[in-house]
């Protein structure tokens, strides 16, 4: 039995293998260095080049685009481990990801986990066709870190919810379709009386604004509801039970964020600092900076390890202790540490705005965008009181 | 591999700490110190003797248990725990696996039998100066006919006040090769200056003056010396490593639990967000201390080739977390913390001092970079 099971395995593996070596196109595999390169898809998605379309046809032939959801949603209802396997051979011929959407990586797991039959259907199909582009809609002007206290207001008009108020950080707001919210539904209790709504975008009083950020660029915008109805089916989960899906969701933010760090190999830090710096006896020339990377370095690896760690202690039934809040606190902390420590490293080129040399400033923004790091998703200090109280159990008073 | 510990470790880890919490209290290590820095007890190391540990990295065709660092490391962490004091980082530690490295078969016999039944206690004296390194320059064997001399000075070496026998690096006067010989420490010619560290351990300053032995006092056969004493100061260290992330563990508790008892202002200091935060960085710090202890465990067991990186991230990782979460403790502990009353400080003052055996942080970042060609 069990050997059958293993020769399946390997066959799926070889299939795979061979149809990713026919169907992926040249051009489609090897690291990401814009966003462009990704295909976010929806209403107005458009293909940057033709094997971006060619491959992300192929996928959605195959029911890959998400592959480990169950087929009456779209998906291409692969288990776990061929869906390993499946990473395993993209990641070794270097395929990127056929399609980028907020609704794969944060809606669709609350989705399955809330959404009534009917929900489940009609959404995670579109997700899994690339039709809609999703957009969360969880911060407020006065709900940053205290995001319970949000204001967006959504009332009970009888067919529908009539929806007011202002969402900020709304990533990619402007290109958004849909969008996933936490409006307030009852003003009784502070935690019971939020929602989980889905609005069009298109509906009539939804508008947005960029923000501009420090790096100079604009990935966030916010957005604006004025007196916006949405049908009562777009409701999530149980009405004034919102919170419990804006938690789970937060985790998977959190996981998200902390990984930042490791999704781009590039060249490590003390080669370029070689490039840059110099050597001296076979060591970098300035040794306040090579023990600064040693460090980080040593961090960076043991982090890893412990990350590996966290999954294997997962695998093996026990509850390691190290909390989602621990891992994008950690790992965020880390790639901002790095940031800075690049533009040391590579000293005043590394200031560089606008230039073409320095790719429009590539690095310099890069690191303006890493200051955001340690506040999205739930600022250091929230993950730390996280930490304290529901970890270490240190008392609120 | 997982990296995890499997059930047989983890079953030895919890028999330790049956042991330990009832055996090896930290009360009785306070007990040995007021008693004169008394460094060794008896009856608790016929116990750990018992309990198989002297055996643990020992070969099976040896009669050993050949249980692995993996475990080895579980028994130190929880000695960390209770700063036990007793010989498992001299003896077993450090002298099992210079033994277990070496070829000279007759040596090899012997020795394991004598360490294994808790008959004989063992050191290493390699370090000449305040700093460590791994090379020598003070000692010096030189050959008279078939016998042999030593004349040199060793520094802080660790239980040899208890020690039957010392493992000595020196340097061959006739090739410049470095050798391990392993001699008796009553030999004629040896001198100790013995000394308290902060710690309340005895470190020995030696002098060697003319000391005879014979061919088969080497522990190091056909020039690899260097070899042996390189791989075990990586095993040690990764020991050292793992006896300090008990340290810290056990330093972090009890100061997360006085957090969660001691009042001022009418409410619990660990209410406190200044506290709160600082709690929590540590314990993230602590989660990574175990991750590169156990991964480096691993890689002595299953002979990684990235030994020595793993070896100087973990000591380094060590070096650094374990100042850390000690400075941390005393002075969350406030006025208490630095009264010789509470345990607290002792952990403190052992780590202050495990920090630089066999390398200190600085010593070991440099060692990553230099991997790293850098």
């Amino acid at each position: 039995m069990e050997t059958q099971v293993k020769v399946d395995l390997t066959n799926f593996r070889l299939e795979t293998r061979k149809w990713l070596e026919k169907n992926c196109p040249m051009s489609m595999r090897g690291p990401v260095t814009d966003a462009k390169q990704l295909y976010w898809g929806g209403r107005n998605g458009k293909f940057t080049t033709e094997d971006q379309k060619v491959w992300f046809e192929r996928m959605l032939e195959k029911k890959w685009i998400v592959p480990y959801w169950e087929t009456r949603y779209g998906g291409g209802g692969l288990s776990s481990v061929q869906n390993n396997i499946l990473n395993q051979e993209m990641s070794r011929l270097g395929c990127r990801k056929p399609h980028i959407n907020f609704g794969i990586s944060m809606l669709g797991p609350a989705l399955l986990k809330f959404a009534n039959e009917e929900q489940k259907i009609y959404y995670l199909n579109q997700i899994c066709r690339g039709e809609i582009r999703w957009v969360q809609g969880y911060s407020e002007p006065n709900a940053g870190s205290d995001l319970a206290n949000l204001q967006t207001k959504a009332e009970d008009k009888g067919d529908h919810f009539l929806v007011t108020g202002s969402k900020v950080w709304t990533s990619y707001g402007d290109k958004g379709d849909f969008i996933f919210c936490l409006v307030r539904t009852s003003s009784e209790s502070k935690h019971t009386g939020i929602s989980f709504l889905l609005i069009d975008m298109k509906s009539e009083g939804v508008s947005t604004r960029p923000i501009k950020l420090i790096s100079g660029k604009s990935p966030f915008t916010e957005t604006f509801f004025d007196s916006v109805k949405v049908p009562k089916k777009n409701l999530v989960g149980t009405l004034n039970d919102g919170w419990t899906i804006a938690k789970y969701l937060l985790t998977h933010e959190r996981q998200m964020i902390g990984g930042i760090g490791e999704t781009e190999k590039k060249k490590t830090l003390g080669e370029v600092a070689i490039k840059s710096i110099g050597i001296t006896d076979g060591l970098l020339s300035n040794p306040s900076i090579r023990s600064k990377i040693a460090n980080l370095e040593m961090n960076e690896k043991i982090f890893e390890l412990t990350i590996q760690r966290a999954l294997d202690e997962h695998k093996a039934g026990n509850n390691s202790g190290a909390v989602s809040s621990f891992f994008k606190y950690y790992g965020t902390e880390l790639a901002m540490q790095k940031e800075e420590l690049r533009l040391e490293v590579n000293g005043f080129d590394s200031t560089e705005w606008t230039s073409e040399e320095s790719n429009n400033g590539r690095e310099a923004r890069y690191f303006c965008r890493s200051k955001g790091h340690s506040i999205e998703g739930g600022t250091h200090e929230v993950q730390l009181n996280i930490i304290a109280k529901r970890v270490l159990g240190l008392p609120s008073k | 591999m997982s990296l995890v510990i499997n059930e047989e470790q983890n079953m030895l880890k919890s028999s330790a700490k049956e042991l330990l919490d009832l055996k090896s209290p930290i009360s009785l290590m306070r007990e040995l110190r007021d008693d004169n820095y008394n460094q060794f007890d008896p009856d608790l190391w016929k116990e750990m003797v018992e309990m198989g540990w002297t055996a643990l990295t020992v070969p099976e065709e040896y009669n050993g248990l050949n249980f692995g660092y993996v475990g080895l490391g579980q028994v130190i962490e929880e000695m960390g725990k209770k700063l036990t004091v007793s010989p498992m980082i001299s003896t077993v530690l450090v002298s099992t696996t210079i033994v277990g490295l070496s070829k000279n078969e007759v040596l090899k016999s012997k020795l394991f039998d004598e360490i294994m039944s808790g008959k004989k206690l063992c050191t290493l004296a390699h370090e000449e100066s305040s700093h460590h390194n791994p090379n020598i320059d003070l000692s010096i064997i030189s050959n008279n006919n078939d016998k042999f001399i030593l004349n040199g000075k060793k520094r802080f070496v660790i239980d040899a006040t208890i020690s039957d026998y010392l493992i000595i690096s020196a340097n061959s006067e006739s090739n410049g090769s470095l050798e391990l010989i392993i001699i008796d420490s009553k030999s004629k010619g040896i001198t100790f200056n013995n000394k308290v560290h902060m710690d309340s351990k005895i470190y020995s300053d030696i002098s060697f003056n003319n000391v005879e032995f014979s061919k088969d006092n080497f522990l190091s056969t056909e020039n690899d010396g260097k070899k042996i004493l390189k791989k075990a100061l990586d095993i040690a260290c990764v020991g050292l490593a793992a006896e300090m992330l008990g340290n810290i563990q056990q330093a972090f508790d009890m100061t997360i639990q006085y957090l969660k008892e001691r009042e001022q202002f009418g409410i619990k200091i660990g209410s406190f967000q200044a506290l709160q935060h600082r709690s929590a960085i540590m314990f993230g710090e602590i989660e990574l201390c175990k991750s590169i202890v156990l991964k480096a465990l691993q890689a002595i067991d299953s002979g990684d080739k990235n030994l020595p990186e793993l070896a100087s991230l973990a000591k380094s990782k060590l070096g650094l977390t374990s100042k850390l979460v000690t400075n941390e403790a005393v002075q969350m502990h406030g006025g208490i913390g630095v009264t010789d009353d509470a345990d607290i400080g002792f952990f403190l003052k052992r780590v202050r001092v495990s920090q630089r055996i066999f390398g200190d942080s600085n010593y070991h970042l440099d060692r990553v970079a230099k991997f790293n060609s850098y």
